[in-house]
């Protein structure tokens, strides 16, 4: 983007050009810093793995891992478990931002509902959520609802807490523009507290993306019969370490995805005012 | 108006100053012509669809004041509009201000602790004890050249007079407000 402007506006003294130029290199250097860290990372394990220093069986290896990733394309194992936790992710992370969008309206419309419900909030919140999984199974029985509403219950109750503190905290007085200027308290929701609000709900949907992912694996640990939760517990059952670390890292490339996802829509947002 | 202009970060100039008629809804040709020429008057047409972050602290209290006109209301209520811009913003923009409202004929009650923006911007002004607050003194404020110019009043005999009879009022029982 820099550059672009860079491009764009002719008039560029030699010191910003200087400038300009040391900001870029400094850009690269970064990047570039990454990427050695992360091939002397899979340079060091490879090597480690081939001179035996550490046992392969145990430790797997990044050549292994690709072989094994080869063979999940091939058998389009890889599409069938990716897809299915891809599915159960996106499906409870729109719920959970739908729900406390919902809810933490519906705390700020009737105050004395939320003064009610605080403490069971607090409690939820705090709760440990992988506890109430055997729960849901005897509930829900095992399968993909189990595991939306596992990832839903991860993220929900601090979403909610979230979502309603930053609704109380915008300010008063521009709620009171709106009701000397003859609005209703549902004017003073939809044109002040959502609109000054959409950076905190971008923001929270940031962390509800991760959590729901926590939310999912959790429940195909327990409930599943498909998906990246279900290979590494099974791949792990039968010492198949390769598995493992192969769903890991489609997992770390998953919320690599959805963070940057996200924040492309921060920066557009941000963009626009 | 109140004292800092609340101007929506995520609206237009434009689309706030609707505000009030999008809440009333009363979106009509005939009103928004008549913000359209309010804008036109006022110099913002220019700024109609930019940022209210784009606009000058002058600026931003004139597009607060057609956000209040736009409803055609009977009386204007001004909570200290001026006092969050620097003295030299504060003289042009409460003259602009001041002359606007002159001009559509509106009443405007005006709550400010600047005297000299009190006695050259108002016809009347009532001065409050303190509390509980009662009227303690009301004055009626003439000046011979007119009004068109408030900068100008600050020169007269006239504006010194009504400056030190006020200033003894408010300090007669040692209750400055």
């Amino acid at each position: 983007m820099t550059r672009q402007l860079h491009k764009t506006s002719p008039p560029v003294s030699a010191q910003q050009e200087n400038f300009l130029r040391a900001h870029h290199r400094h850009h690269h250097r970064i990047t570039l810093g990454r990427f050695f860290l992360l091939l002397l990372f899979l340079g060091l394990w490879e090597m480690a793995a081939r001179l035996g220093w550490i046992d392969p069986f145990f430790f797997s290896s990044p050549s292994g891992i690709v072989k094994y990733l080869w063979q999940m394309l091939a058998d389009h194992s890889f599409f069938a478990h990716t897809g299915v936790t891809l599915f159960e992710t996106i499906a409870s992370f729109f719920l959970v931002t739908l729900l406390s969008l919902l809810a933490a309206t519906l705390l700020w419309y009737q105050n004395s509902l939320s003064e009610i419900l605080e403490p069971y909030l607090v409690v939820l919140n705090a709760l440990p959520k992988s506890a109430l999984a055997p729960l849901l199974i005897v509930w829900l029985g095992t399968g993909t609802n189990t595991i939306i509403v596992a990832g839903i219950s991860v993220a929900v109750f601090g979403s909610i807490i979230s979502l309603y503190t930053g609704f109380c905290q915008v300010d008063p007085e521009m709620c009171k523009l709106i009701y000397t200027l003859g609005g209703s308290r549902r004017d003073a929701l939809t044109k002040v507290i959502l609109p000054s609000s959409v950076p905190l709900i971008l923001s929270s949907m940031k962390v509800n993306i991760g959590l729901s992912l926590v939310g999912v694996i959790i429940g195909e640990f327990l409930a599943a019969r498909r998906g990246l939760g279900y290979l590494i517990i099974y791949g792990s059952q039968v010492f198949q370490l390769n598995m493992v670390i192969t769903s890991i890292i489609i997992l770390c490339a998953i919320a690599m995805v959805f963070y940057k996802l996200i924040q492309s829509a921060e920066h557009y947002y941000k963009k626009r005012y | 108006m109140l004292q800092r202009d609340h101007l929506f970060e995520w609206r237009t100039v434009y689309q706030n100053v609707i505000l009030g008629l999008e809440l009333t809804h009363s979106l009509t040709k005939e009103n928004t012509d008549y913000i359209l020429k309010l804008l036109k008057d006022y110099g913002l047409i220019g700024f109609k669809d930019k940022k209210p972050s784009e606009l000058s602290g002058g600026m931003r209290q004139r597009a607060a004041l057609i956000r209040t006109m736009a409803v055609h209301p009977d009386l204007l209520l001004l909570d200290e509009p001026f006092s969050a811009l620097d003295f030299q913003t504060r003289l042009s923009v409460s003259a602009d201000i001041a002359n606007i409202i002159r001009e559509t004929g509106k009443t405007a009650l005006l709550i400010t602790h600047d005297l000299s923006e009190a006695i050259t911007l108002a016809d009347r002004v009532i001065v409050l004890s303190r509390r509980p607050a009662g009227v303690k003194r009301e004055m009626e404020i003439r000046y011979e050249i007119g009004r068109e110019d408030p900068l100008a009043v600050r020169g007269t005999a006239a504006y010194q007079e009504y400056f030190n009879q006020l200033w003894e009022v408010l300090t007669d029982d040692k209750t400055i407000a």
